[in-house]
């Protein structure tokens, strides 16, 4: 029986991997760039709920604040940091997909989300101290529904169903509308889709702010869920990614499979060894890296 | 021990112009390396009896931080390879330092050149796992790896779990001769590092290697051995990062999991190469230097020096993408490990460079 339970807790904690593996995904999928302060800004979320919900706004309005706020500070930082830094590659917008030299290429969008990383990380140790929080639920946080001999988790099954609504949207999005069709086109060849009259830092900056607005998202559910404190931003981060990875890159409904086989792999890890949850993930992140690389690297990563 | 201006090449022949002549250097960095055997000669032999016990065990942190910038810059500034995850390799080197030293009983010194064989020795295998990542995905794989190492390490029994090792191989040993010893030895292995990295960048598989982080497939195309030379650095480099987890261990007399597998040494390195000057020798050197000079002025601030180290670092790529060095030198090098030629003076209109 606790091995059922391990199992329907790391299904359900899937459902939080993959919210917050969105944004990841989408950032690379358009942009090719890695945003290596996606955790922190996660983390960052969850705070800034913290804090207003305290100050006495419902959660629920808290969200609905959070969520734009974040989405313009996600066009805000394509504009005022991203796309300088990809500038830098190969003089304005990326050119087409054939990219010329790449080598030096990755490296100034990686460093400066690496610097931003490091710094918000480190400022928000100053303002909230290194104590671990959690955003109060009213009870949310711990309710369950009975099912059989198992309590399943409300709030773990709300994040799974908003992690499944989410990348649904995404998806529709990207294929169904103007905007999500100019996306890829920019994301297919910058060039080509610029000269449709697509303009790519615009673009850029609408995925980067639907981005963020999705890890926003993902960082009140964290926050709800988990103690958290300015350094968990590491952990998010490095969750996230290997959600990505196990899934395969480029789809949006694998990285939820990804998140699902994390959360198991987690739950049932710390079944055996209460020690040793985390690194049980860790080792099947290597795991797949080493016996499925095929799928895991398709020709859109540069090689 | 031999400093910069031993390996400096020849000043050029006095050919009479009929052929265009090609040089590596020149006057300057004859001077330039005069200048800098001079540092290192004044760091050995006067530093030592000038100042105070604590001054020179900061000093070895300096050097630590010096081998650190450059072999994380032969990472990414000659292998076009950022790694978010070195610091399991400071790791590796603190706990094998002790493991070494004190469970096996080899002299220190020794302990601390084994510690980075244990590195390079991790460091093999584990390429062939985090090189099925390219780019920024490389980069947190890498981190993952590190995270792995430390989980690992803290389960490993006889380690000392969540509380890490104490070293005790220096009991019983004078304060004074202890840390005059670790100084110097440390003082040589950075000279070591740094040339030995030079003595790399100028030989044919460091040429290799440029050509690989500029146009990987070009290279390929050419003939540079694209994978065999990717593997030697992330060897060298996570050497080089074991030797300098080694040095602080030696240096602090303890590991704890929580420090010497920081992502923050990461950090360190990533400033210290990209405000000194990504892809060159000299700039490592100047960002360390910057780094450890900002680290005693901010200490008093505590956390904000980090916040104010992330932003720098920000500013730097994106305004001053060369680094400290580039804007300071230009094309001047100590290192020179390009070259230079002078067509013939009646048609030396625009002289071509090779390299950077």
């Amino acid at each position: 029986m606790d091995w059922l339970n391990a199992g329907v807790q790391g299904v359900l904690l899937g459902g939080q991997y993959a919210l917050l593996a969105c944004g990841l995904s989408l950032i690379f999928g358009v942009m090719r760039i890695v945003n290596l302060a996606h955790g922190v800004l996660a983390v960052l979320a969850a705070y800034l709920s913290l804090v207003l919900v305290e100050q006495g706004l419902p959660l629920w309005l808290a969200v609905v604040v959070v969520v734009p706020v974040f989405a313009a500070l996600g066009y805000a930082v394509q504009r005022g940091l991203f796309n300088p830094a990809l500038a830098q590659v190969g003089g304005g917008a990326r050119g087409g997909s054939g990219g010329g030299s790449r080598g030096a290429g990755e490296l100034a969008p990686l460093l400066v989300s690496f610097g931003v990383a490091v710094a918000l990380t480190n400022l928000l140790q100053v303002v909230f101290s290194a104590d671990t929080r959690k955003i109060p639920t009213g009870g949310l946080a711990s309710a369950g529904l009975p099912l059989g001999d198992l309590s399943v988790g409300v709030l773990p099954l709300i994040t799974l169903a908003v992690a499944v609504a989410v990348i649904a949207a995404v998806q529709l999005f990207l294929a169904r509308t103007a905007t999500g069709r100019a996306m890829r086109a920019v994301a297919d060849d910058a060039g080509a889709a610029a000269m449709m009259g697509v303009d790519p830092k615009h673009m850029y900056a609408v995925a980067t702010a639907l981005a963020f607005a999705t890890l926003a998202l993902a960082g009140v559910f964290v926050g709800m869920s988990t103690q958290f404190s300015s350094g968990y931003g590491d952990l998010v981060l490095l969750f996230a990614f290997e959600a990505v990875i196990i899934g395969g890159l480029g789809s949006l409904w694998g990285t939820l499979a990804g998140g699902v086989v994390l959360g198991l792999a987690q739950t049932i890890g710390a079944q055996i060894d209460p020690q040793s949850g985390v690194l049980a993930g860790h080792l099947v992140f290597l795991a797949v890296l080493v016996v499925r690389p095929g799928g895991l690297m398709p020709r859109s990563v540069p090689a | 021990m031999s400093g910069p201006a031993a390996v400096a090449p020849s000043t050029p022949p006095a050919t009479p112009p009929t052929a265009p002549t090609v040089t590596r250097g020149g006057r300057g960095s004859w001077v330039g390396g005069g200048a800098m055997l001079l540092v290192v000669v004044l760091l050995a032999a006067v530093v030592p009896y000038a100042v105070t016990l604590g001054a020179l065990s900061s000093l070895v942190m300096l050097f630590a931080l010096v081998i650190l910038g450059t072999t994380w810059n032969l990472l990414a500034g000659y292998g076009g390879m950022v790694s978010v995850g070195q610091q399991a390799y400071v790791g590796v080197g603190g706990y094998a330092l002790i493991q070494l030293a004190d469970a096996v009983g080899a002299p220190p010194w020794a302990a601390v050149l084994a510690a980075g064989l244990v590195g390079a020795a991790i460091a093999l295998p584990t390429s062939y796992l985090v090189f099925r990542l390219a780019g920024g995905y490389f980069a947190i794989g890498t981190w993952v790896v590190a995270e792995v190492f430390r989980l690992v390490t803290m389960q490993i029994d006889g380690l000392g779990g969540g509380t890490g090792l104490s070293l005790s191989a220096f009991r019983g040993t004078d304060r004074v001769e202890r840390v005059a010893f670790v100084y110097w030895f440390a003082l040589a292995l950075m000279v070591a590092v740094v040339l030995g990295t030079y003595l790399l960048m100028r030989s044919r598989v460091g040429l290799g290697l440029t050509a690989i982080r500029d146009d990987r497939v070009a290279a390929s195309s050419l003939g540079v051995a694209v994978d065999r030379g990717r593997r030697l650095v992330y060897v060298a480099g996570s050497a080089g990062a074991a030797l300098a987890g080694a040095l602080i261990a030696l240096s602090t007399l303890g590991v704890t999991p929580g420090s010497i597998y920081s992502v923050n040494w990461t950090a360190a390195m990533i400033f210290i190469v990209v405000v000194g000057g990504i892809g060159t020798i000299e700039g490592p050197i100047v960002g360390a230097v910057l780094y450890w000079v900002l680290q005693q002025a901010l200490a008093p601030l505590g956390t904000w020096y980090l916040v104010v180290l992330g932003a720098v670092a920000v500013a730097v790529v994106l305004l001053a993408p060369r680094g400290l060095w580039g804007l300071a030198a230009g094309r001047y090098q100590l290192f020179p490990t390009t070259h230079h030629v002078r067509p013939l003076a009646a048609s030396a209109t625009v002289a071509p460079r090779t390299g950077r």
